[in-house]
């Protein structure tokens, strides 16, 4: 039936939100498919494994306050360190990012969903079991003990006989389908559903920070899966991959974990490298200089990511060739970094900055990425790496990169997106102090242990002498870590009293620049009544930036656009150019995911406990629901789409 | 040889007082080589930090005309030209960086004849060290030390007995991991007297936080002394003591040469007392630490090997003092 | 950008590149492609710092395995002209005709490999050779397996009728899959198989 010309009536809009809205109550939790849920919930269950990686960290901190505390054994600290590792790199980092991603994605390239909106709740649901999967040992006090990085052999079960490292190695298996699966919806979601017009160069920062991160695990999650996979077969079933009396390689674990390890890292910190080259402009007034720049620097840093993992190897007496050809890429790999810098001072520079509670921790961020990364800079130099590695340094540095680059563009970009997902704004004033007390409490917590690092402080100690001269050092991190909970508590707190009691946001309280902000907040469950058509990087500045004389169209009143309300469904375009070619049809509300992701479990559970046809039942299970899953659907081979107007 | 050890230990103590661990004061070529290279780039590294924050600062509070916070046109083309100026600028350093990295490897490149090799076998956790020569009647062993002459290069054969650990004594140069079933080879040369700290420096499990080991450097002449020192079998009567409670309670797992204790599980116990420390560099070797030591292991350090003994407090006082006397 | 007018008449879900699954299943190719690659670099790894030889018992024999490889590949081909037949208006019968064959050939080929490998002189836990041989063969065996039971299942949804000539994404999605696995057998047979014979 037509609709009125440039007119979106309500009956229009009624019809998208009954085929679009997710059912009501238990199962419709359950059940739902909305890529703007499930980006919340991986925000949510990520920051809460944030908290808990954190109250680890603080109880180190208490331990090395001063030297020869007794408050830990050194196996409980072992489990500590260890699983404030695995937690904060693989059950915090990633899935935040995913779910800034998941949320904001289909909202900024125009289309309605991710490619596959079963796959990203089964992304999800796969993480939360993971994660409490790797925790599963913890309360027995046989937590992973390993440390993150679980080098054999002492990982191997004669130095490390309990089930400690079997939960290690099967959890980091577990998560890594979760991973996986994620990056593929990432990757098709952009290869293919976006708004007409939305090309290559039109793409928001985030966008390609997360679809190369994506690309990139795509390649190295397999490395550390295949490498827990030999640990577990080692320690259960008397292999010899890396067991030398059998002839094993301890070497070879380091090359696979490494292959894997460093491409992560950079998973780790390019999205949220976007979300400073997309939010910050909008806090300077301006577009982000060097798009193009930043966009390339973007995939080349993730690219020589690959070519650089030996530096974390550069002690275990590898030949000199090889060791010289993986430093001279390690220095040549911040030259990416240097182009985002440069850019992002520029777009401050020759902007007008709006000193807003996001703005702060963005510019805050460059700083801190400066540091990091000049501090990876001196461990790029093999020679000096002799000294520096697996020192206090390393851990200023990892420190200096993971919270700086991810950390603080996390939280900035929660201040930044917070009222687009709750339609309320955040208290500026709390906002600030959190900023203050998170920045100065992170520089009092890291920036001495480069200095205790130099001193030559070992790392991975659950103690040390006084003789070593870092006791005060020492101290000044612990309370520096303290005050940086105490500005995570007052963020969280600030989240809590904003959803409760926060002002109204608005469409579009920063005045972006992007689709997310054409809709209301939060948006209607179907993004867009008419899906957009993009004509430029910037649709809701292109009055005012006078690049060209087109324009984008968007909005829920647009005079044009297609309605695609034959059902769910959401416009597939071509790769490069987003020339519409297709109509997908979404998948409405289904427990397959959650019962897909209950089998898996069982699966790890079995093997963890080594019922080896306890396990075969529920990958017998996993095959049927998969089959159930993609069984074909008969529908129509065409259909004919409006454009309305 | 009691001479030149006390000699090493106040230079030692006098030398480094404040950062046994630290490689900027440093006591061998090796170091010094890294060491003028790290001071390079730290000195690049806050230049850059110092100027990125300018930058930073007068991006931000920069006087800008009066005008509205509005969305305007804008042309990039000089932006764009200042950041690949400053990604040009940084690409210089990073290659000068790379050179001089490399350089210095080359530099540090183990010398075609040492005048001496050790064998050190990382153990949890602990260092066996043994000493080789031509003349196999000259070869010894010894554990958690390492003594050198000064001005002589020295190859140390790296291996692990168990996990991989890793040989670090910063102020003599980089670190080098022990790996089981694998030789790694480095080089060591002390250009002055001293005592130095070594420490293991690649996570090795419960007590990898207290396994370091003592470095003394003498002169030529004294470390012949304490060599030939070294191959001398114990000298206490038989009837000691102490001598019947060791052979009773520890050589199972212990040797002192020149007795019948030969047992291989812990560090060999020659010429215990004229040890530094204690236990893998855990505390100084007194009588008192070292009665500790025996008497409560377990306490001390958790999960190390050697189990608590339960001897009675007059045992323990002979075996002190038979230790302590070996000299 | 283009005039759209007033309607247009585009394809739902469409076919091959076109369609997501498509896509979907590329990426799935690439990981799990990537995944041989690492244990072809393990077993390499292992074998470049072993001492002694390489098998330490010397090559694999070939006899069983060659033509094993060789009825992988007719497998691949059986399912091939099955495809196409149907897309030439031939109707599902050959079609089933042409899974069912598939099938069974692979079924052949894991049972052949199964024997090969009861007969090894050596077993999982032998030592690092054995163990990597086996992890290599083994993963791609997996793989083999998988790629039986989606066989199956599109054999049972053929038989459904579920699928006509303009609307089989499933069945080329998964034979792309199946052949996959052919060419991952390659990479494995001149891995583990052919290489030792020369070295």
């Amino acid at each position: 039936m037509a609709a009125q010309v440039g007119q979106l009536g309500d009956g229009e809009r009624r019809k998208l939100l009954a085929m679009w809205e997710t059912a009501p109550g238990l199962y419709g939790w359950l059940a739902t498919v909305d890529h703007k849920t499930i980006g919340i919930r991986y925000l949510c269950t990520a920051f809460a494994f944030l908290l808990i990686g954190g109250i680890e960290a603080l109880v180190m901190r208490v331990q090395l306050a001063q030297p020869d505390l007794k408050i830990l054994s050194p196996d409980a600290y072992n489990q500590l360190f260890s699983m404030h590792g695995v937690t904060m790199i693989f059950l915090y980092a990633l899935p935040m990012l995913s779910g800034f991603s998941n949320y904001l994605w289909p909202l900024m390239l125009g289309s309605r969903d991710m490619a596959f909106p079963r796959l990203n709740a089964l992304s999800y649901w796969l993480f939360v079991f993971a994660g409490i999967f790797l925790y599963i040992s913890f309360p027995l006090g046989q937590a992973p003990n390993g440390g993150w990085f679980a080098y054999v052999p002492n990982t191997s079960r004669p130095y490390d006989p309990g089930i400690n490292m079997d939960v290690f190695a099967l959890g980091l298996v577990f998560l890594g389908i979760s991973t996986v699966v994620g990056a593929v919806n990432f990757i098709v979601t952009l290869a293919r559903c976006r708004a007409p017009g939305m090309s290559v160069n039109r793409l928001p920062i985030i966008v390609w920070g997360t679809l190369t991160a994506s690309a990139a695990n795509l390649f190295a999650i397999p490395a550390v899966s295949l490498a827990c996979v030999m640990l577990w077969l080692d320690r259960r079933y008397d292999t010899h991959f890396f067991d030398v009396a059998g002839g094993g390689q301890p070497l070879l674990w380091q090359h696979l974990f490494w292959i894997f390890g460093h491409p992560w890292v950079y998973a780790l910190v390019l999205p949220a490298m976007g979300i400073v080259s997309d939010a910050l402009p909008v806090f300077c007034r301006r577009p982000l200089v060097g798009y193009t720049l930043v966009a390339i620097s973007t995939v080349a840093t993730m690219a020589l990511g690959f070519g650089v993992w030996v530096h974390h190897m550069f002690a275990t007496g590898l030949p000199v060739m090889s060791l010289s050809f993986f430093s001279a890429a390690s220095f040549v790999i911040a030259i990416p970094s240097a182009v985002a810098v440069f850019a992002w001072i520029a777009t401050i520079w020759t902007g007008r900055p709006q000193f807003t509670t996001p703005f702060l921790f963005f510019a805050g961020f460059v700083m801190l990425f400066v540091i990091g990364g000049v501090s990876g800079f001196m461990t790029a130099s093999v020679a000096f790496d002799w000294q520096l590695t697996d020192t206090y340094f390393v851990v200023a540095h990892l420190h200096y990169v993971l919270l700086g680059i991810n950390v603080f563009p996390v939280i900035g970009g929660i201040h930044f997106w917070f009222p687009k997902m709750s339609g309320k704004m955040m208290d500026e004033r709390l906002g600030r102090w959190t900023f203050w007390l998170t920045f100065i409490g992170f520089n009092l917590a890291f920036f001495p242990m480069h200095i205790t690092g130099l001193m030559g402080m070992p790392r991975r100690i659950y103690t040390y002498p006084a003789v070593l001269g870092v006791g005060d050092l020492n101290l000044l991190s612990t309370v520096g870590a303290f005050m940086f909970a105490a500005g995570i508590l007052l963020f969280l707190f600030n989240v809590a009293r904003s959803l409760r009691s926060g002002a109204p946001a608005g469409n579009n309280p920063w005045d972006g620049a992007t689709l997310e902000w054409s809709t209301t907040s939060p948006p209607p469950v179907y993004n867009f009544a008419t899906i957009p058509q993009v004509a430029s990087r910037h649709p809701l500045w292109e009055d005012r930036l006078r690049e060209s004389e087109d324009r984008s169209i968007f909005g829920d009143g647009a005079a044009h656009g297609m309605l695609l309300d034959k059902g769910k469904e959401t416009i597939g375009v071509t790769p490069l150019d987003a020339e519409p070619n297709v109509v997908l049809k979404m998948p409405g509300d289904s427990l397959l995911p959650l019962l897909l992701s209950l089998a898996t479990t069982v699966l790890f559970l079995a093997l963890l406990g080594q019922f080896i046809w306890v396990a075969a039942a529920a990958g017998v299970a996993d095959f049927a629901i998969l089959a159930m899953w993609l069984a074909p659907q008969p529908h129509a081979a065409s259909e004919e789409v409006d454009v309305h107007g | 040889m009691r001479r030149a050890f006390l000699a090493g230990a106040l230079v030692g103590l006098t030398g480094c007082a404040g950062e046994p661990l630290g490689y900027f004061d440093t006591a061998g070529p090796i170091a010094s080589s890294i060491a003028n290279l790290g001071i390079g780039l730290t000195a690049i590294s806050v230049a850059v930090c110092v100027v990125v924050a300018l930058l930073l600062a007068a991006a931000i509070w920069r006087r800008r005309g009066a005008g509205d916070a509005g969305i305007q046109p804008v042309n990039d083309r000089q932006p764009i030209r200042w950041i690949l100026a400053g990604v040009a600028l940084s690409t210089v350093f990073l290659v000068a960086s790379a050179v001089w990295t490399l350089a210095t490897v080359q530099a540090t490149l183990p010398p075609a004849h040492p005048g001496l090799t050790v064998d050190v076998a990382g153990q949890e956790w602990w260092w066996a060290v043994k000493y080789e020569s031509s003349d196999p009647s000259r070869q010894f062993t010894t554990a958690n030390q390492l003594v050198i002459p000064v001005g002589v290069p020295v190859q140390v054969n790296l291996t692990s007995k168990d996990v991989i650990h890793s040989f670090w004594i910063p102020k003599l140069g980089g670190k080098m991991d022990m790996i089981p079933s694998r030789t790694n080879v480095t080089w060591i040369e002390a250009d002055r007297a001293g005592h130095y700290r070594g420490q293991c420096s690649e996570f090795c499990g419960l007590q990898h936080a207290n396994m370091a080991f003592d470095v003394l450097a003498l002169s030529p002449a004294d470390f012949q002394t304490w060599w030939d020192r070294q191959l001398q079998p114990a000298s206490a009567p038989a009837d000691d003591p102490g001598l019947t409670t060791f052979m009773a309670r520890c050589a199972v797992c212990h040797t002192v040469r020149g007795t019948d204790a030969g047992g291989i599980l812990g560090p060999d116990l020659s010429h215990f007392g004229s040890r530094s420390t204690i236990a893998a560099g855990l505390m100084p070797n007194t009588p008192a630490n070292l009665s500790n030591w025996i008497d409560n292991t377990q306490t001390i350090k958790p999960g190390a090997k050697m189990p608590e003994l339960h001897m009675l407090a007059g045992e323990v006082a002979d075996v002190t003092a038979y230790l302590e006397g070996l000299h | 950008m283009v005039d759209h007018g007033e309607a247009e008449v585009l394809p739902v879900g469409g076919a091959g590149v076109v369609s997501t699954a498509w896509w979907g299943m590329a990426c799935l190719i690439a990981t799990e492609g990537i995944l041989f690659v690492y244990l072809i670099f393990s077993y390499a790894y292992l074998g470049s710092q072993h001492v002694g030889a390489w098998p330490p018992g010397g090559p694999p024999s070939l006899k069983l395995a060659l033509p094993n490889t060789a009825i992988l590949i007719a497998s691949s081909l059986v399912l091939v002209w099955g495809l196409r037949s149907f897309r030439r208006h031939r109707g599902p019968r050959r079609l089933a005709l042409a899974i069912a064959a598939t099938v069974v050939l692979g079924a052949i080929f894991v049972g052949v490999q199964g024997l090969e490998w009861a007969n090894k002189p050596f077993v999982f836990s032998t030592n690092a050779y054995s163990s990597a041989f086996f992890l290599l063969t083994g993963v791609h065996m997996a793989h083999v397996a998988v790629g039986l039971l989606m066989l199956i299942t599109l054999l049972v949804w053929t038989l459904q009728g579920r699928f006509n000539r303009g609307h089989h994404e499933h069945l080329a999605l998964g034979s792309l899959y199946w052949h996959f696995v052919d060419v991952v057998w390659i990479a494995v047979f001149t891995t583990a198989y052919l290489i030792p014979q020369f070295s």
